[in-house]
């Protein structure tokens, strides 16, 4: 059961992504509904996928890397949905559907299988979802920051294309940039605190000062510069669109680190 | 029974001859009885506005009809003769008079194609024309159906979408960079014309403060009352630019007022945010260089007009669209004029009664079973005599009103009566009834004066609500 719903999850996010992306280079809005309907109903056999697979294996599943990544993803999805109910900011689909699909994908290819966890790991499942959701707030500031150096972009160069008809205001992508890390960022601090008391339980060590985990803090640190120097020396706008794209890079290398690390369960 | 139209709009007359011919609302009605006293003349509506004054009439023939309304145009201004119109005037008949005024509601025939006022100013004429019992069947239907077409252009093509004024284009471009227009701050440097206009612009979408500033102090206070905004003595206000979220400069200076250091002064003082500066002056008062600066969008004359090359092309290509939108709803009503002569009427009269006179004797026949021959005819009989004598009157009515004033009213009772909508099966469905008059009869109350010139800039994009 699970294995199809994550089927076919797939399939509805690829066909997603691509009304998304034909929606943004045509002049029309009519793939705008096309695009979201199958989105939304991608989203339906996502959480379906989510839910069988916890039920199936009796656990809350989110130890694996697989099962991060697809919760990453269905995370992405959701916090789409919210924005563009309440915005309806169509072309946002255009930029996070893509990354929704490429997490999908490669959630499907790791190793898909329920990991068997020691008892003293048996809460292990708080360190990934408050990580991933965490890593979901940054990676939306990063789809804001590339929206707003495009749109930054053209409005420099007085370039008044397709795209720059559909991107929405500088200051609302400022916005939600914003928004997204001052979410985010606390969400990663829980995750990281969490994934230390679990290390000490299972090893005794909160840190085992191994390069992923370091690059994890610089990481940590980095957001925390990006935000303190938004709310105190205005590093808004355009610098901050880009760094938070020069951080959300981290996080991917960091994330590729500790895959290529422990192939398997998170531990 | 014909369909004319004659009239001079901005393409055939220059305003010397508009202006005179110009009718006054006040003197509408009055203009419309004349009108409609004219010999021959069935029904008429006058439209009269700042870039039109045209005639829509049903007549008995065409080119007397032509020549009476050419006389009544005449007529509206003491210093007009007849001779002198005709070089400005435009005749149709028809097609091509629905066509013009169908092409008219849509804003295709408008100075800026895709205005908005124009239908609101056709809505008054109608009202007017409703009001003083100038229209009759035919005009009513027209300019129900030219309304509900240009409706229908305005919703399903994007031809009054973009800004096609320079003062318009600014606004369009500050919602690009600000979402939410009424937390900003405008400084306003200098007092051109169209730095004024755009001014007036981002205030009507929602700007709440206003600072002004130009060099003689006494003006910078006039215009702050105007705006309801602050005046800024003219030294100070570079200082101010780093409240100001939108700065419009249009001054008569023959250097630049605003270097690149006063905007980095302002985007450092205003912590990152971003700040819009319009230059609408030529020679230009902010240099050119502070388009590199981050955070910084300068945009001068050129680029706005640019943009509303662009935008006018958009529309062009709507346009293209939206004529062959209106191809259709005109070819619908000319099929629905045509229906309206009295010949085809009785004939579609007759055979829906020799329709349901069979359908009932066969219906009858094969309940009663075998008949003998007699038996038959007297029942076949007897229903002809009901059908004939049922539509003796109907027939004999349209007959005898053929060529009256009022045929067409006849006409249109007896295929509502009748149930003969165009269409084979119109007949079947005789409960398919359309409301005498639907919504878009009537104009709302209240509107505007027809011929108040124009208030709104007509660069000025009409939004859908979603």
């Amino acid at each position: 059961m699970p294995a199809t719903f994550f089927i076919a999850t797939l399939v509805f996010y690829f066909i997603g992504t691509g009304f998304f992306l034909a929606y943004l280079l045509r002049r029309s809005e009519a793939l705008s509904n096309v695009s979201l309907g199958v989105t939304a109903v991608g989203f339906v056999t996502h959480t379906l996928a989510l839910l069988t697979r916890m039920l199936e294996a009796g656990q809350v599943a989110l130890a694996s890397f697989h099962e991060a990544m697809s919760f990453f993803s269905w995370a992405l999805v959701l916090v789409f949905l919210f924005v563009e109910f309440r915005h309806r900011i169509h072309v946002l689909g255009s930029f996070i559907l893509p990354l929704a699909l490429i997490s999908l994908l490669s959630a499907a290819a790791l190793p898909k299988e329920v990991p068997t966890l020691e008892p003293v790991l048996k809460t292990v499942w708080v360190h990934v979802t408050l990580s991933m959701l965490g890593t979901v707030g940054f990676a939306v500031a990063f789809v804001a920051g590339i929206m707003y150096v495009i749109q930054d972009g053209l409005l420099k160069s007085k370039r008044f294309n397709v795209l720059y008809s559909k991107l929405p205001p500088l200051d609302f992508l400022d916005r939600l940039n914003q928004q997204s890390i001052v979410m985010g960022f606390p969400l990663l601090t829980l995750g990281i605190i969490a994934g230390a008391l679990s290390a000490e339980f299972a090893r005794g060590s909160y840190l085992s000062w191994n390069p992923e985990q370091l690059w994890a803090l610089v990481t940590w640190l980095f957001y925390f510069v990006v935000l303190m120097g938004r709310l105190t020396v205005g590093w808004r706008a355009k610098r901050a669109a880009y760094l938070t794209i020069i951080g959300f890079a981290g996080v991917v290398l960091t994330f590729i680190g500790v895959v290529m690390k422990a192939h398997g369960a998170v531990a | 029974m014909n369909v004319i139209a004659v009239g001079l709009s901005h393409k055939t007359a220059p305003v010397e001859v508009r202006e005179r011919l110009a009718v006054p609302e006040s003197r509408l009605g009055e203009a419309l009885h004349r009108l409609c006293a004219y010999q021959g003349i069935k029904e008429g509506v006058l439209l009269s506005t700042c870039n039109r004054v045209e005639v829509y009439a049903v007549v008995d023939d065409v080119d007397a009809g032509f020549a009476r309304v050419q006389e009544f145009l005449a007529d509206t201004h003491l210093s007009l003769s007849s001779e002198q119109l005709t070089p400005h005037l435009y005749w149709h008949t028809d097609g091509r008079a629905i066509s013009h005024l169908f092409r008219v509601a849509a804003s295709l025939d408008s100075m800026v194609v895709g205005e908005p006022q124009i239908l609101g100013q056709l809505k008054d004429a109608f009202e007017a024309s409703l009001t003083h019992k100038a229209s009759g069947v035919v005009l009513n239907k027209l300019l129900q159906k030219a309304i509900s077409a240009a409706k229908r252009v305005r919703t399903e093509t994007k031809i009054a979408e973009t800004a096609v004024s320079v003062s318009y284009a600014a606004v369009e471009l500050a919602k690009k960079i600000f979402s939410n227009l009424n937390e900003k701050t405008v400084l306003l440097v200098g007092a051109g014309e169209m730095a004024k206009l755009a001014a007036k612009h981002l205030i009507n979408n929602g700007v709440q403060r206003v600072m002004i500033t130009t060099r003689n102090p006494q003006g910078a206070i006039e215009l702050a009352q105007r705006f309801n905004g602050t005046s800024i003595p003219f030294d100070e206000f570079r200082r101010a630019m780093s409240e100001a979220d939108i700065v419009l400069c249009s001054t008569g200076a023959a250097h630049y007022l605003i270097g690149t250091s006063d905007v980095e002064d302002a985007i450092r003082r205003r912590m990152n945010r971003p700040i819009f500066l319009i230059d609408i002056s030529v020679p230009r008062n902010i240099e050119p260089a502070v388009k590199d600066i981050d955070n910084a969008f300068l945009f001068d004359i050129d680029d706005l007009e640019m943009r509303v090359e662009q935008n006018r092309e958009e529309r062009r290509r709507e346009a293209v669209k939206a004529e062959g939108m209106i191809e259709e709803e005109v070819a619908a009503s000319l099929q629905w004029l045509k229906s309206l002569d009295v010949t085809p009427t009785i004939v579609a009269l007759r055979k829906r009664a020799e329709d349901i006179k069979q359908a009932e004797i066969d219906k009858a026949m094969a309940r009663l079973g075998h008949l003998s021959t007699e038996e038959r005819s007297a029942i076949e009989g007897l229903a002809s005599a009901i059908v004939n004598k049922l539509l003796h009157g109907p027939l004999v009515t349209l007959k005898t009103e053929a060529n009256s004033a009022g045929s067409s009213m006849y006409v249109e009772a007896a295929k509502r009566f009748f149930g003969l909508e165009a269409g084979p099966d119109a007949a079947a469905l005789p409960a398919k009834r359309r409301p005498a008059k639907d919504e878009e009869g009537t104009a709302a109350p209240g509107r505007a004066p027809v011929v108040a010139m124009q208030q709104r800039d007509p660069g000025e994009p009409e939004h859908k609500r979603a």
